[in-house]
């Protein structure tokens, strides 16, 4: 109790006030426009937030992260188009209500599903925390470096139907990580006797051309579009009451949220999918998904609020992010010098619990927030595309320039941007280019520490926790092997391969 | 390859479902125009790499196998050979989709835009930082055929509120322009600390 306590003080700060309010609001519009996520935002604004403190800083990108879905969700229902990529399942039922001239009830419930699953996480949360303390002590080099392998087994077999082409991708973060200098021997790798790559690849200057450039690029080329929004009429808050007739299906969603936040790798793509199926398998009316259907749109929204939350665990709790937004907070974390891991739980508590508060005062603020200003959000999205993909521009060379006001970040950040953009019109994933980098990095640094006390390979794994990751890599690979040999046998659901399609388009 | 009995490629994958029958079948996946460019020249990166691993990578003496600064570059290097190989080959063996020269017309275009990028890169040391963006903004905003006034002075407004907010408010690091050096003493030193 007193540990919470302390968290509630450590945000007794205006300038945390502040950064919550810019954080969830200023979310909540990113999240609205379609063509800019919350992974443009955060690769902007990253750097700007080296110079506040780390829990200012990351109270802005927190809020960004959690606020950016409910956001999402208005073109979603208004015009068919997910304001960011995790709104994609929403259009199934929230447009067809629109057309029904529901969208104000559509609206409301996802809203308050939003509400409901993001609160729900952070709740889940804040009573795993001690028991996170207890375990995350137990994980040293080589259980990291088992999570870190885990998190890359399942980064690209979550991406089906593209195992390869995650793979690949993957690969070639982790060779973007060897790049340069080496810090033990000292060697060079993979130079070519440039003295701009003696440096390596940084992260951030990789992540803004792969997602803020390259969105940039792909607004300015494409052709221009203006989309049409109908105003909202009446009161959002009427309906907003009809969540609790279906709070099964939001708890469960919440709950596939959570659990699937949690694991490295895998997040709200998976957590829709299996929500959405329980909801379906469960419905008394199974024939609605896809037709608008309120249950299908709570699912969609309660799993994917539920997330941001659950993915600060391996990120606060071992080090280890499970997706691109939550690796470029770890930057936030080096750059003040705060390590991120067991000693984190153990130590600082306090900061972890003002984490968990910030979030759930952020819920607050938005769904206050969007209760007042759907229409002001509806003329947000009406901002034409190749004026948008200017904006980005323009805002992307803040985030290169201002690391090292170094022309070389700018230009391999340009050569990224355009890298990114091929992939986005391939269809091809770019999130596990980002983790490649991150967690290749802490799988070298974590295999050598652990291998100076492993003598036969069994040793590897002869801790509890560690035989347990161990175990689960088998098993993951071996249950996508069966799943393949099942595809052999049947056709892939339509249903499936659509969730499938989404997953590459993260701005 | 594709087998013939295959329906006509269409847009989406949603129409095209991919039916499993054979072992080849299990490689089939949604391609969009362009992949196959796409994936020759990624495995040619992967191989150009895998034959200049050698010198590009150390073995140190006396070091064990897992500490070498030459391991990851190699797992690295022959993982992404291995996956691109199977993406290639996957790729030739799905249903393809017409306008691949289009594609690739449309990623060369990209390069205008990252010719702009880099020209503001150029100029923001020289002009001073807000001058600069002003003139991006405004410029890009008329070659993107967006022309009316209020047009203009809207991309004029967010390149100021981009400054203010960036450079003034939350005191990024972007140099002060070699044209400020020109100005008067006191508007000198505060146009270089907050513009």
């Amino acid at each position: 109790m007193d540990t919470l306590l302390a968290g509630v003080q450590l945000l007794m700060r205006w300038d945390v006030a502040l950064a919550l309010l810019v954080g969830s609001v200023g979310g909540v519009i990113i999240g609205a426009i379609p063509g800019v996520g919350a992974a443009v935002a955060i690769a902007i604004l990253l750097p700007a937030t080296f110079s506040l403190d780390p829990i200012v800083g990351l109270t802005v990108l927190l809020g960004i992260y959690g606020s950016s879905m409910y956001g999402g969700a208005i073109p979603a229902i208004l015009i068919n188009t997910p304001g960011t990529a995790v709104n994609a399942l929403t259009t199934y039922d929230g447009y067809p209500m629109t057309r029904r001239g529901e969208s104000r009830r559509a609206l409301s419930i996802a809203y308050s599903a939003s509400f409901w699953g993001g609160v729900f996480g952070i709740l889940c949360l804040i009573f795993l925390s001690p028991l996170l303390a207890l375990i995350a002590p137990h994980f040293g080099s080589r259980e990291i470096f088992l999570a870190a392998l885990l998190g890359m087994v399942l980064v690209i077999l979550a991406h089906r139907g593209q195992v390869f082409a995650a793979g690949m991708l993957a690969a070639f973060g982790i060779l973007l990580h060897t790049v340069g200098l080496e810090p033990v021997k000292y060697t060079r790798r993979l130079t070519f006797e440039q003295s701009w790559l003696t440096g390596g690849f940084d992260l951030i200057v990789v992540v803004l051309g792969l997602f803020a450039l390259s969105q940039a690029f792909l607004l300015l080329v494409d052709k221009d579009s203006q989309p049409a929004v109908a105003r909202v009429e009446g009161s959002l808050l009427s309906s907003m009451k009809e969540l609790w007739l279906y709070k099964r299906i939001a708890t469960v969603a919440g709950s596939f949220g959570v659990l699937m936040g949690m694991i490295p790798g895998v997040g709200e793509f998976t957590a829709q999918f299996l929500s959405y199926t329980y909801a379906r398998k469960t419905s008394k009316t199974p024939e609605q998904f896809g037709n608008g259907s309120v249950e299908g749109l709570i699912s969609s929204e309660a799993a994917n609020n539920a997330v941001p939350a659950a993915a600060m665990i391996p990120l606060l709790a071992l080090g280890i992010p499970g997706e691109a937004l939550t690796a470029m907070m770890l930057s936030v974390f080096y750059v003040h010098n705060v390590i991120p891991g067991p000693q984190l739980f153990q130590n600082q508590l306090d900061f972890v619990y003002a984490l968990y508060i910030a979030m759930l005062l952020l819920n607050v603020i938005v769904i206050v927030f969007l209760l007042f200003s759907t229409n002001l959000m509806t003329r947000v999205i009406r901002i034409p595309s190749r004026f948008l993909g200017m904006i980005i521009l323009t805002l992307g060379f803040v985030g290169v320039y201002s690391l090292r006001n170094s022309v070389v970040d700018c230009a391999i950040a340009s050569a990224f941007g355009i890298f990114g953009l091929i992939l986005k019109r391939l269809n091809l994933p770019i999130v596990p280019i980002v983790l490649g980098m991150v967690l290749g990095g802490i799988m070298e640094t974590k295999l050598r520490t652990s291998m100076t006390r492993v003598k036969t390979p069994l040793d590897f794994v002869d801790r509890p926790i560690a035989a347990i990751l161990a175990l689960m890599i088998l098993f993951v690979i071996a249950l996508h092997i069966r799943t393949l040999r099942k595809e052999y046998k049947l056709k892939l659901s339509s249903a499936e391969q659509d969730t499938k399609r989404s997953d590459t388009h993260q701005g | 390859m594709a087998e013939p009995s295959y329906r006509p490629p269409r847009l989406h994958r949603r129409d095209n479902p991919i039916k499993a029958k054979t072992l080849q079948d299990l490689f089939k996946r949604y391609r969009r125009p362009g992949d196959l460019v796409f994936s020759l020249l990624f495995l040619a990166m992967c191989l150009f790499l895998a034959f200049n691993l050698a010198d590009q990578t150390t073995w140190s003496k006396g070091t064990k196998l897992f500490a070498q600064p030459a391991l990851w570059p190699y797992i690295a290097v022959t993982t992404m050979t291995f996956f691109a190989t199977l993406h290639l080959v996957s790729g030739l063996m799905s249903p393809v989709m017409p306008g691949r020269w289009k594609e690739i017309g449309f990623w060369l275009r990209s390069f205008e835009f990252a010719g702009w990028f880099m020209a503001y890169v150029y100029i923001v040391p020289k002009l001073g930082y807000l001058p600069s963006t002003l003139l991006f903004s405004v410029s890009l905003t008329y070659r993107l055929g967006y022309r009316t006034p209020k047009q203009l002075m809207a991309a004029g407004l967010f390149a100021v509120t981009v400054v203010v907010l960036f450079k003034s408010l939350l005191k990024v690091k972007v140099p002060g322009g070699q044209l400020y050096e020109l100005l008067p003493g006191a508007l000198r030193s505060f146009m270089l600390t907050y513009f």
